[in-house]
């Protein structure tokens, strides 16, 4: 099959960006998104031209590394699905496809379809954990915790960090991320502790990395490679507000 | 604030991040901002519904509807005096209205710092329209709003616009030669209903509803107040279209 | 070079001298209490490097950052959550005994023993059975979210055909979780400042001063900027090699590198040819194919494998009758049939594509059949026990696995091999430790199934932080700058290499060199292995490098991100391991484990050992000629024998 790509490329940080076309053959349904880029790298190198740079790493949809909007949605048409495990069985024959990078000012464009997610990692060192320092755990069958909230939990815990979330959001909020975390720990009897700490330190260092506010469109979800529920952001409005009564 | 640069760059600002935020700071964060919108919304709902209800005693003719909006005036007595309750009320809404707005303005500039470069090919909706819609549909109503307090309580734009006949106000308002006036309000009840729609469903949300069946009940709760609210608030000027009240 | 394919140089014995005497089971607690310690406030004036934050790397870094150290941490990726151990499905193995079904910690240690064909050393997979209780408990108190029974307690399952349930779980995705639990507790130490993270770095070489590893050079992925960090002590956590092959289930960016640059510097490199090949991966579909996605083991447990009989049958599956099936596996090896081990079904898969009856594109796959296990348990139990995978499958190859059996093939997928180290995880070069899948310790020949992650944590959170104190003691070391003239010559070597690969100016793709390299190492040096085939690999392989250097299209400058370079030298080092891997795979004349020389089976077609010969470990030492260190393996607590599966 053929395709023509409209590819987002930028420079570098600093660069202006725009929009470039290729003509794409020689393609087969079979691939997935990231090996039809690979194709086209392939053609620009050997014709001396700059590849498109682009983030990827375990191609099986669980590192997080990939993403790009395609034709302005997060990960493009395949629901549950990230730009590496799109199979090209989705497009047809002749389609032109617009590629482009997450769009947000927490995720400034490094070069073409890569964006630096640095501002993800500074939400979870904000207090995205429980503090277990190595070696301090007591026996794993001590605390027994109810198979619910243990399910809760692990699907809260899904979670990527790919950041289709962000890009999807029409405020360019971060909050399917930060909170799938805060669901995540406070369901657990062993997030107890910090349950109200975390949540209001992950919030404020949601709100100082640049992100916009959640008004709970459902954006986020619809695109989420991982189905993260929406009920993890009212997880952490409710230990936010609460502990904010608390402090009263 | 680090937007850029590698993560060893951002790392020792890291650090500066670990805070005990405060309650004031928790008003401050988007999520307080948020609160703001659902508690000033819960609060107007809470009015469109008491609104809504004394709409309909027009079904019981002019006097009972006329002795009613007398009586609003009255509530309280005789503790307050005459007025003071709806002043009261209008004062609390206003605030509401203000707080409401001041929130989405605020969310709303915030957003739009959070994106500023725009996507080539426009993001397709995958959410639901009512919660793509809550900004212009605010506004739509807000102007409805000045609108119908000028119409049907201030009396300026209303053909008789007579403060003690209501009964009277209303029938001249949506009598059918006045249909633009009409379709404009029902235009904004539609408008209004999207915005309760997912408007009630979000304030729950952001007051910490947190369960998948909790999310269900909410969006069923939200959907059918929205609902009534439209066909309670149209079957006036449709009573009065077709002759049902007149 | 001008040596004979295959040629080496015999070296000097080595041997591990740091594990203790006395009996096995003591070894361990023997060794914690003795070590030498660090004082508190003299660990904040030592350096650290961690490089590698998977689950090794991220453990380690953010266990040395809460004893005090001060640690900085590199990756290569975005963020240290990305790291290849997030890809493992299966689970970690723990000798908790919850089930009371007489696990122990003896019984981990004689499976993991004898899984890995009797191939490693006894005292570190004793310390490894030990310490795995404490990685569950460790986990759980971090809030990974294992899979729990409804009376709120762990629940375990049995896992790659071991007799007891000792594998615990987070569904399909336990590796993805307990790196997240490391990678939590590694931002939090990031947060209180004793860790500092560099993602998007790699590093290229090693730094070495009067004999001990005191840094690393390193090149920031976005800028190109190459610099030296230097320290008291350098920790390699940089994974596997097995993309040497191109196609494998690793993540693309794992590479060889890191540990390939130390090696050069004196690392040894011990038993680089033992690579795992996991049966059950979705097949090549064409050429473009850029990586290989596992299909989880547990699969074979209700799936029936076969190919049509006849040689050359196009027909669709369900056109070919029963009786013109063969089902291989259960014709074969009766007693085990679906459930043999993974290195067994690997290369009976191969045999019959060989044969010219495999199935799909390009004849290499053989179908995985439900159809039996739809009749006899119904849709909506299989549904329930496969029902994630059959979507992932169906999601790659667009077929309904419920309708149409799964086609699958072998692909590389661990490699046991990597940087010797003792007892302590010290290499050969003092203050250089590796830990995780880049050192060779535990696993010996094979692997077993959910071993990985836990030798991971084992390294990174228990043993690493209680073995590298007794190093450090004598720290810190005298202070460096930058232009010292080893540390400004090592930077210049770096910059160099950069500049002459884009200097090539060539026309042909990194890629395209890295894709017939893995072609070369899956046909020689993959499943089975053969003298004839070994010596014709190292020279196709001598010849494509001396091709790479001469011809290959490295786009872009040095100082931006540039995607292309990073793969050029990653792909340049894999020329030289892979050559090194064909050697050893050529001395070692038996068969053990992952290991499989055509030339010693037993007559039914099984590897063959040679304890008498091949009872060591082979670390091999850089040179124009490989130096051949061999430390012989004493069994003083289990016995070899030979794995019998018929």
């Amino acid at each position: 099959m053929k395709l023509t790509l409209r590819i987002w490329r930028q420079k570098d940080r600093d660069a202006r960006g725009k929009m470039v076309a290729y003509d794409v053959d020689g393609l087969s349904a079979d691939m997935s998104f990231l090996e039809v880029l690979d194709v086209l790298n392939e053609r620009l190198t050997t014709a001396g031209e700059e590849p498109v740079a682009f983030d990827h790493d375990c191609r099986e949809g669980i590192c997080g590394a990939c993403g790009m909007v395609i034709n302005g949605v997060a990960h493009g048409p395949q629901k549950l699905t990230t730009a590496c495990q799109l199979h090209m069985r989705h497009f047809n024959d002749g389609d032109t496809i617009d590629v482009e990078p997450w769009r947000a000012r927490a995720f400034p464009v490094v070069k073409d379809l890569v964006v630096d997610r640095g501002a993800f990692d500074r939400i979870i060192a904000s207090g995205g954990y429980i503090s277990a320092p190595t070696g301090s755990a007591p026996d794993a069958h001590a605390m027994p915790v109810p198979k619910v909230d243990a399910d809760s939990a692990f699907e809260a815990a899904a979670c990527i960090g790919c950041g289709a979330c962000v890009a999807a959001c029409p405020n360019g909020s971060a909050m399917l991320f930060t909170a799938a975390k805060v669901a995540h720990l406070g369901a657990l009897p062993q997030g107890q502790p910090e349950r109200s700490s975390r949540a209001q330190a992950m919030l404020a260092a949601h709100d100082d990395a640049g992100f916009g506010g959640c008004t709970n469109t459902g954006e986020c979800t619809a695109v989420c490679p991982k189905g993260i529920p929406l009920t993890v952001i009212g997880a952490l409005n409710h230990d936010v507000l609460g502990a904010a009564v608390r402090n009263r | 604030m680090v937007v850029s640069g590698t993560r060893d760059r951002a790392a020792s600002t890291t650090k500066a991040t670990t805070p005990t935020p405060g309650r004031k700071a928790v008003y401050r964060s988007t999520v307080g901002a948020k609160s703001v919108m659902a508690v000033t919304g819960l609060l107007l709902l809470a009015f469109l519904v008491a609104h809504m209800a004394g709409n309909l005693k027009i079904f019981f003719g002019a006097e009972s509807f006329d002795h009613y909006a007398h009586w609003l005036r009255d509530i309280g007595a005789p503790v307050l005096p005459h007025y003071w309750y709806l002043w009261i009320q209008r004062g609390v809404l206003t605030a509401a209205v203000v707080g409401h707005a001041w929130a989405a303005t605020a969310l709303a500039l915030r957003a739009r710092r959070a994106r500023p470069v725009r996507y080539a090919h426009r993001p397709k909706v995958q959410g639901s329209y009512a919660a793509r819609t809550m900004r212009w549909g605010g506004v739509l109503i807000l102007l409805f709003i000045v609108w119908h307090l000028l119409d049907l309580t201030v009396g300026t734009v209303n053909p008789v616009g007579n403060p003690a006949t209501p009964y009277a106000n209303v029938v001249a308002g949506f009598a059918p030669s006045r249909w633009p006036v009409t379709l404009f309000y029902t235009l904004a009840i539609i408008a209004l209903g999207f915005h309760v729609r997912h408007g009630l469903f979000s304030a729950l949300r952001t007051l910490g509803q947190r369960t998948a069946k909790g999310e269900q009940r909410a969006r069923v709760a939200a959907l059918g107040f929205a609902v009534l609210l439209v066909a309670g608030f149209l079957v006036v000027p449709f009573s009065v279209l077709v002759g049902l009240v007149g | 070079m001008t040596t004979n394919p295959g040629e080496f140089v015999l070296g000097a014995p080595i041997a591990d001298t740091r594990a203790p005497d006395g009996p096995l089971a003591e070894r361990w607690t023997k060794r914690r209490s003795t070590g030498r310690l660090v004082n508190p406030a003299n660990r904040r004036r030592l350096d650290v490097i961690v490089v590698g934050s998977g689950l090794a790397g991220g453990s380690a870094a953010a266990t040395l950052g809460e004893l005090g150290y001060r640690v900085r941490c590199y990756c290569y990726q975005d963020s240290p959550r990305r790291a290849h151990s997030i890809a493992a499905q299966g689970g970690i193995n723990a000798a908790k005994n919850y089930r009371n079904d007489g696990d122990s910690v003896e019984r981990l240690f004689h499976d993991t023993i004898k899984g890995g064909d009797f191939r490693s050393r006894e005292s570190n997979v004793y310390r490894l059975a030990e310490v795995s209780v404490e990685i569950i408990d460790q986990c759980v108190a971090q809030g990974v979210p294992f899979a729990r029974e409804y009376g709120g307690l762990l629940d375990t399952r049995s896992f790659g055909g071991a007799q007891v349930s000792r594998t615990f779980y987070a569904r399909g995705q336990t590796g993805q979780q307990l790196l997240l639990g490391a990678y939590q507790a590694l931002e939090r130490q990031v947060n209180a400042g004793t860790v500092t993270m560099h993602t998007r770095h790699e590093m290229l070489d090693l730094l070495v001063v009067d004999g001990r590893a005191r840094g690393i050079v390193v090149r920031d992925l976005e800028t190109g900027a190459v610099t030296v960090d230097l320290a008291d002590a350098v920790v390699l956590a940089t994974g596997g090699y097995g993309n040497v092959f191109h196609l494998s289930t690793n993540a693309k960016g794992c590479n060889v590198s890191a540990s390939w640059r130390a090696h050069r510097k004196g690392a040894l490199f011990a038993n680089p040819a033992f690579t795992q090949i996991h049966p059950t991966c979705i097949p090549v579909s064409g050429d473009h194919q850029s990586k290989l996605t596992l299909m989880s083991e547990s699969l074979r447990n209700d799936g029936r494998v076969w190919v049509p009989a006849q040689a050359g049958d196009t027909r669709a599956p369900a056109d070919i009758p029963e009786d013109e099936r063969d089902y291989f596996l259960e014709r074969r090896y009766p007693a085990y049939g679906n459930l043999v081990p993974r290195d067994i079904a690997s290369r009976a898969t191969k045999a019959v594509c060989d044969d010219g009856r495999g199935v799909g594109p390009g004849g290499r796959g053989v179908y995985l059949d439900f159809a039996d296990a739809l009749e006899r348990l119904g849709r909506s139990t299989v549904e329930a026990r496969y029902g994630n995978l059959f979507e992932m499958y169906e999601r790659i190859t667009g077929d309904d696995p419920y309708r149409t059996p799964m086609r699958i093939y072998p692909a590389v997928h661990y490699t046991m091999g990597g940087l010797w180290v003792d007892y302590d995880l010290r290499s050969t070069i003092p203050g250089l430790f590796v830990i995780g899948e880049a050192n060779f310790s535990d696993h010996g020949a094979n692997r077993l199934g959910a071993s990985a992650l836990m030798q991971g944590l084992a390294d990174g959170y228990f043993v690493l932080p209680n073995t590298i104190g007794a190093y450090l003691a004598d720290g810190p070391f005298p202070k460096l700058t930058p232009k010292h003239p080893e540390v400004a010559s090592a930077r210049a070597a770096v910059t160099d290499r950069v500049q002459k690969l884009l200097s090539i100016d060539g026309d042909r793709s990194v890629d395209s060199f890295h894709r017939e390299l893995g072609k070369i190492m899956w046909e020689y040096c993959g499943m089975e292995r053969t003298d004839e085939g070994l010596r014709k690999a190292i020279e196709l392989i001598r010849s494509l490098r001396e091709e790479f250097w001469t011809r290959v299209k490295v786009p872009g400058t040095g100082a931006e991100l540039n995607q292309s370079l990073e793969r050029a030298g990653r792909v340049a080092d894999f020329f030289e391991l892979a050559e090194l891997m064909c050697v050893d795979a050529l001395h070692r004349t038996e068969s053990c484990g992952g290991h499989f020389r055509a030339e010693s089976q037993t007559p039914d077609g099984e590897a063959l050992r040679d304890d008498e010969n091949f009872s060591y470990v082979a670390a091999w030492e850089y040179g124009d000629v490989p130096v051949l260190h061999k430390e012989e393996l004493d069994f003083e607590y289990e016995t070899p024998t030979q794995r019998s599966y018929s």
